[in-house]
């Protein structure tokens, strides 16, 4: 084999930086390559999906309508992955704790109950979202169960619940047969920024998140010992830490912001309770987590961009005529890239020819 | 009895793909290497298959899009994950993201589309035989393959020295590489094996199934393929066993609609899922006495040192 890898001395500071922008340079140049394939012309199709939606001031309030829930997710998910346990259910958390939410909303609906409502929803929301996700972390901790396959099928049980409830007990009377509740009261309804804008209070409470986050893992034990169990296992063991409470601590935080962002999505730009409130944000999150590096704002600047293929992809559909799915290609190659230039933190790339020169791969 | 002539053959029909799925997978994980992107592979697999039988009206054609469909996802799956050292849990996550959205581009042009599904056996009188004619002998080549494969791959782990070899790679790779063992080849084939069948399972849906192709019709047959593999304690006899119990599982929600019992069809649909978790529950608690049964070095990343 001419390619191998070889351990780096020590971690490469230079990649550990640049890694998210050449995994981001790299999906472009695939990206543009597929666009090609697809007979569209690859510089104005790039151009509609990540340059156009900067210019206009719709588009860039959409964009942070979107990273609101995809940041407070990854936030989540990020204590998870640092610490080496694998939830990647968040999107059933997510629609759990927004049913969890929408209960109160439905149940006050048409009353003249008073400004309690939404916080009261917003509670409910993180509740359910976090009790859901200690279903996989309990599954795991008292009888050893894989968190990976236990919480992704929970996704879908939440799927079948949401469906059931939006065509059953919670559909709307006067919603001609459609498969969703009543509009929910003011008082239920998380306020807008900016009057007749989208953008909502939600994205306060994403940037209070990424603050809490960055405190809790620079400056408190807990996050130290997230950091540790991640990093050394062992040693975290050796020291007294318990890596039960661990998983069920951050599975219960992620489930409770995936919880939350559920809540406000419904409680905000949606208005009402309906089958398809996520176009995958769950998933989604877990791109933005390690695109952000584990890193709270680094997850923010990665929740953006990523929230920026999600319309740029639903210009492109309307602009150029290309699938929606398309999104999906990007981010999953994206993921890709991101791992492997994360990878060439610890790793070098080295040539092993005829000719004995070591040559150091940037990629 | 027609009554269970036919819930068998649904059985069987619900069965096969998970059976080829967890087959394939089994390999990989006894070789050391965890491919949760085997939604992905099959949905390509899926989607693959079905333009295939839909340009060439040749099933055959179509079956083998799909397996190399699916061996080109596990390759890029063996490139990231063997070649670059990467997590093997979040590239399949990003196995599945691409191939969800891979098989939509393709299949975008068939949605709505029919074709005629692979023929079943019908031999004189064998098939004619009550009760089990059906069952034993009337079968498509899908169902046959599976257990074929099943059988192929039991014989190969346990009953040949590469079957040895690959499971001495899996139990511990750092062992195996000091006797001389390429570990990343043999893991990269085994994983390629895995893609083949994922994509073969893939293709039964449309080509056996339901003669059409829909967007996510694999509706978690992947990821219960690998819950199987974790019931089956990584052991081929097993994983028979395990996929015929999910398929008799989803396909009882079918029934039970049909006899009106006034549950919600929402429920009945969330059972296989459920049952999942469930089943994986018990099999680990049972485990927790006995110790675990995975491979050791199952989803351990692993540098050669030169």
């Amino acid at each position: 084999m001419p390619l191998v890898l070889e351990r780096r001395s020590e971690r490469s500071a230079t990649i550990a930086i640049a890694s998210p922008l050449i995994a981001i340079a790299l999906t472009l140049a695939t990206m543009a390559a597929l666009f090609a394939i697809l007979g569209k012309n690859p510089v104005e199709a790039l151009d509609v999906y990540f340059l156009e939606p900067l210019t206009d001031p719709y588009s860039l309030g959409e964009i942070a309508v979107k990273a609101t829930p995809l940041v407070m997710i990854a936030i989540g998910l990020s204590l998870c992955y640092i610490a080496n346990i694998w939830n990647i259910g968040a999107e059933g958390q997510f629609l759990v704790g927004a049913v969890a939410g929408s209960w109160l909303a439905v149940r006050t609906n048409g009353t003249d109950a008073g400004p309690w409502v939404l916080p009261a929803m917003l509670l409910l929301g993180a509740l359910g979202g976090a009790l859901y996700a200690l279903i996989p972390a309990i599954c795991k901790v008292r009888f050893g169960a894989s968190e990976i396959l236990t919480s992704l099928m929970l996704v879908y049980v939440a799927n079948f619940g949401l469906d059931y409830l939006v065509r059953g007990p919670w559909r709307d009377p006067h919603g001609m047969n459609f498969p969703t509740t009543a509009d929910f009261d003011p008082v239920a309804t998380v306020p807008t920024l900016i009057e007749g804008g989208r953008l909502h209070a939600g994205a306060i409470v994403t940037l209070l998140v990424v603050m809490a986050a960055t405190v809790l893992l620079g400056r408190t034990i807990m996050g130290f010992e997230i950091r540790l169990v991640g990093a050394a296992p062992k040693a975290a063991r050796f020291s007294g830490f318990n890596a039960d409470k661990l998983t069920l601590f951050t599975f219960a935080v992620s489930g409770a912001l995936a919880g939350l962002a559920g809540i406000i999505e419904v409680a905000g730009p949606v208005g009402h309770l309906q089958p398809d409130i996520s176009p995958g944000y769950g998933f989604t999150a877990i791109i933005v987590a390690f695109l952000g590096r584990l890193n709270p704002v680094g997850i923010l600047i990665a929740g953006l961009f990523l929230a920026l293929t999600f319309i740029g992809g639903e210009n492109a559909e309307i602009a150029i005529k290309v699938p929606l799915d398309l999104t999906k290609v990007f981010q999953g190659i994206l993921l890709f890239y991101v791992l492997a230039c994360d990878s060439m933190i610890i790793y070098r790339i080295r040539f092993i020819s005829t000719l004995r020169k070591p040559a150091h791969a940037d990629v | 009895m027609l009554m269970f002539e036919a819930i068998m053959l649904s059985v069987i029909a619900a069965s096969t793909p998970l059976l080829l799925a967890a087959a394939g997978e089994l390999v990989a994980e006894r070789s050391g290497v965890l491919n949760l992107g085997l939604e992905g592979m099959m949905i390509m697999g899926a989607a693959c298959a079905f333009a295939g039988t839909y340009v060439s009206d040749s099933i055959v054609v179509g079956a083998l899009c799909g397996v190399l469909a699916g061996v080109a996802m596990s390759a890029i799956f063996a490139i990231f994950t063997l070649g670059l050292a990467v997590n093997q849990v979040a590239s399949g996550l990003a196995l599945t993201i691409l191939g969800t959205g891979l098989s939509g581009l393709i299949g975008a042009g068939f949605v709505g589309q029919r074709i005629s599904t692979a023929p079943q056996l019908h031999l004189p009188v064998l098939t004619d035989l009550p009760l089990v004619g059906r069952i034993l002998f009337g079968q498509d080549a899908f169902v046959y393959l599976s257990v074929a494969l099943v059988i192929g791959i039991w014989l190969f782990l346990y009953r040949s020295r590469a079957g040895l070899v690959l499971r001495a790679v899996g139990d511990n790779h750092t062992s195996a590489h000091a006797l001389g063992y390429p570990v990343l080849k043999i893991r990269a084939l085994a994983v390629l094996f895995g893609g083949g069948c994922a994509g073969l399972a893939g293709a039964f849906l449309p080509l056996a199934y339901t003669p059409f192709f829909i967007p996510g019709m694999t509706a978690g047959r992947g990821w219960i393929a690998l819950a199987l593999v974790v019931f089956a304690s990584w052991r081929p006899g097993r994983l028979v066993a395990g996929a015929y119990l999910f398929g008799a599982v989803s396909i009882l929600q079918l029934h039970a609609q049909a006899l009106g019992l006034g549950i919600p069809s929402q429920l009945m649909s969330s059972l296989p899922y459920l049952a999942t978790v469930i089943v994986l529950v018990l099999i680990s608690r049972t485990r927790g006495i006995a110790g675990s049964a995975a491979p050791a070095s199952l989803g351990v990343v692993f540098v050669p040192d030169r």
